[in-house]
């Protein structure tokens, strides 16, 4: 893990019986991901997948949603065992989780989303490796109760697929000038239109996603220290 | 807090009984379902050969394919030689559909079982025969359906595991596979030459003639693994045609095939 994830640990207040099901700490939960602490535009994680899977929209909202299944998950797994884990093999530990749910996903897609699953195979595997997740469960749920850690498993999850989910309308509609494989440029008529194969390899990606990162800090403001 | 290496070694231990068993428990429970998607996609991708049942697939529930499938596909199994065989080795009765060509890829070609697939309907009648081989990065495969004559094709089928993509991988693309059509493995003096793509696009189909189809920009070394892919299986299964269909007359042939 690198030291990014490890300063995010919040001391976290001390919860009242009375906290609401979503009170403003919790909700802070689901939404800092989403912007302020994004993974991957401002904590840079799981970048490997996002250039990987980006090139069309529909096996990307398919990766995005076993990403937050394994996330949602593996926080709430790990969070109910986190005092019984011994410290020594706790990264041992949440990788066996990980791995656990990842080939659940898999088995599962392999079983009722087959030509997902030719397409996605690798990637959905690889989720395993994805630093946002071990990130999450190293810095948030070992530390936390089950529900603020399933909580900010959402968040995270929802914070990654939004990013993959807009580099790949980019890529998509730039690339092959469809949208979830609809092709919109015919639809309305614009049929010169000339697909940029760039946008297909991986380079499209650095590309989309970077300018993403630009615009997203130039707005927040946010500097790498 | 440091726990004993006793702790450490019963909770592990326990971990891995309960992940291990919830694992093999789905992956049980699943096989149903697996084996089911693998079957309906093979057949799939055989029908998908012959380009008018291939543009019906789209609409087509997975129900609807499987019946259509068995209505118009007749399967059998054949050896190097063209011998037909019945059993495999545990001694059931040999699914054509079932034979792993990736497996058998990796034997020599002697010892390979063939698979044949033969389209009929009323009006149209086809070998669809399949094929495996090595893209730019890893494998490539797919059906090509013959007419029967066996010399011209009718349609093919390609699919690939990880050629690039916009580039190599667009052997699945439909306007890639329709350029297949048409062509013939025989050149003039009635020896076979397989169908080969040429390197570069848009090339003008009068250079290209009947043995050539046009060339993918950018995926030269794709279009030879495809190449190598179509001259080896379709070679493989002319034993089998002199045997069954063309009777005797022409194994003549065979032996340029093999060179």
């Amino acid at each position: 893990m690198s030291t990014e994830t490890v300063e995010q640990v919040e001391a976290s207040p001390i919860v009242k019986e009375s906290e609401g099901l979503l009170s403003k700490r919790r909700k802070k939960f689901v939404t800092d991901p989403l912007i302020d602490d994004n993974p991957i535009t401002i904590q840079v994680l799981g970048i490997c997948s996002a250039l990987a899977v980006t090139t069309q929209m529909k096996p990307t909202l398919v990766m995005a949603l076993s990403v937050i299944f394994v996330m949602i998950f593996s926080n709430l797994t790990i969070s109910l065992m986190r005092n019984t884990i011994p410290k020594r093999v706790r990264i041992i530990v949440q990788l066996a989780v990980v791995a656990t749910l990842v080939t659940l996903v898999n088995e599962v897609l392999k079983a009722y989303a087959f030509d997902m699953y030719k397409q996605l195979s690798v990637f959905v595997g690889l989720i395993i490796t994805n630093c946002i997740i071990m990130g999450r469960l190293e810095a948030f749920a070992l530390g936390n109760k089950p529900y603020d850690s399933v909580l900010d498993g959402l968040g995270s999850g929802l914070g990654y697929s939004w990013i993959i989910l807009a580099v790949a309308f980019f890529r998509e509609i730039w690339g092959s000038g469809k949208v979830f494989g609809y092709p919109v440029f015919d639809a309305i008529g614009f049929d010169s239109f000339a697909a940029n194969g760039l946008m297909v390899s991986p380079v499209g990606a650095f590309m989309v996603l970077g300018i993403i990162i630009w615009i997203q800090r130039t707005k927040t403001g946010y500097v790498e220290q | 807090m440091q726990q004993s290496n006793t702790y450490v070694i019963v909770f592990s231990l326990i971990l891995t009984v309960i992940l291990g068993g919830l694992l093999s428990g789905v992956s049980q429970g699943l096989a149903p379902a697996q084996k089911k998607a693998v079957d309906l996609d093979t057949k799939k991708q055989i029908l998908g050969a012959i380009p008018e049942e291939k543009a019906a697939l789209e609409d087509m529930t997975g129900e609807e394919i499987l019946s259509r499938y068995d209505e118009v596909i007749k399967s059998v199994v054949a050896d190097y030689q063209g011998n037909i065989v019945d059993t495999n080795e545990k001694g059931e009765p040999m699914v054509a559909e079932n034979v792993s060509i990736e497996k058998n890829y990796k034997k020599s070609p002697e010892e390979r079982l063939y698979p044949l697939f033969e389209y009929t309907k009323a009006g149209g009648e086809a070998f669809i025969i399949p094929t495996y081989g090595a893209g730019l990065w890893d494998a490539i495969w797919g059906f090509v359906a013959l007419d029967t004559d066996l010399k011209t094709v009718i349609g093919v089928s390609f699919d690939h595991k990880a050629e690039t993509p916009g580039l190599g991988a667009r052997i699945t693309s439909d306007d890639v596979q329709a350029r297949y059509a048409k062509k013939v493995l025989y050149n003039e003096s009635d020896e076979f030459v397989s169908i080969t793509m040429v390197k570069g696009e848009n090339n003008p189909e009068s250079k290209l003639g009947p043995n050539k189809v046009d060339g993918m920009a950018g995926a030269t070394l794709t279009a030879i693994g495809v190449n190598n892919m179509l001259e080896n299986y379709l070679g493989y299964y002319q034993n089998y045609f002199d045997k069954h269909v063309k009777g005797s007359a022409m194994s003549m042939n065979v032996e340029s095939i093999q060179k």
